[in-house]
């Protein structure tokens, strides 16, 4: 499978992601430039975290409008797989590729830790190797990860089956909260189910180095 | 011509700034003090005769994110 890391100014996952995904089986991985057109010949695009265009204005707002995008938002319609990470998920939410926007943390700071989140669905092509319920260590970075959807638009990713990460404690149970998201929700996915956007970062959580592997699970879901 | 443009968070979304700041306020000593909501407000320099509607463009497409936030015009 060949991914896209795309670059952005003031992207800082860029890296971390390009190394876990030129490590995959039968996998490479290259960046492209926010200035890029195209997006041919890849099979999976990751949107990764940072600061894009320094978080002017609003997290993602500025990134909405690279040229790229374009090409992002033809390769979603197409049904191609697409992931956006911390950052990455606030321009997919920004660009409405996922409804929803994320705003500041409830408690100010910026949160920097490990966290536990709940597979809620496995069916997607981002969670399909996980189990239902099964709980995962990965690690969160943001400020503005607090993820905000009207009521009808979060009934609608309930009963959708889009809801497909949840923060909750060591035992897979719901009550922590790192940000005061609605509905503890820490990953979702568009109707079409082939764009995941996610606060959590993954491609932290691959090596044994670095306290826990889960986030292998993402990305081993999406080469089938 | 100059507008200013002000961006507030709708009052359905939390807004934990405005919050703490309305504590803060407290702490000065003066009570009575309701809601705080804190936004930004964006001046923009822009040719006498642009559209009404271009401007509303640009604040709703870029300035605000209409999911979380309202906005309003003024002519400065």
């Amino acid at each position: 499978m060949k991914f896209a890391v795309l670059r952005f100014p003031g992207s800082n996952c860029d890296q971390d992601c390009l190394h876990v995904l030129s490590g995959l089986p039968n996998s490479t991985a290259d960046y492209v430039w926010h200035k890029d057109v195209s997006l041919s010949g890849f099979d999976a695009v990751v949107v990764p975290g940072g600061f894009s265009y320094g978080d002017y204005l609003r997290c993602g707002a500025i990134a909405r409008f690279s040229p790229i995008m374009g090409a992002l938002k033809e390769f979603a319609a197409a049904g191609g797989p697409v992931i956006g990470i911390c950052n990455g998920f606030q321009i997919l939410c920004e660009s409405g590729l996922l409804p929803g926007a994320l705003v500041r943390n409830k408690g100010l700071h910026f949160v920097c830790r490990h966290q536990h989140v709940r597979v809620e669905t496995t069916r997607s092509p981002f969670t399909r190797k996980a189990t239902q319920g099964q709980v995962l260590d990965l690690p969160i970075a943001h400020g503005e990860g607090c993820y905000f959807a009207d009521e009808a638009a979060l009934a609608r990713l309930d009963r959708e089956d889009r809801v497909i990460l949840r923060y909750c404690t060591p035992n897979g149970k719901r009550g922590e909260n790192p940000n005061g998201s609605c509905a503890d929700i820490a990953g979702i996915c568009n109707e079409q189910r082939n764009v995941f956007g996610l606060m959590p970062h993954p491609e932290r959580a691959c090596d044994e180095m670095l306290g826990s592997t889960d986030g292998r699970t993402v990305f081993e879901s999406l080469l089938g | 011509m100059k507008v200013h443009v002000t961006v507030l968070p709708k009052p359905s979304v939390l807004d934990p700034q405005g919050s703490a700041t309305a504590e803060a306020i407290r702490h000065l000593g003066i009570a009575g003090v309701g809601r705080v909501r804190i936004g930004k407000m964006i001046e923009l320099e822009l040719p006498d005769a642009t559209p009404e509607e271009e401007i509303h463009r640009i604040s709703r497409d870029l300035l605000s994110n209409p999911v979380i936030e309202d906005y309003s015009i003024a002519r400065a």
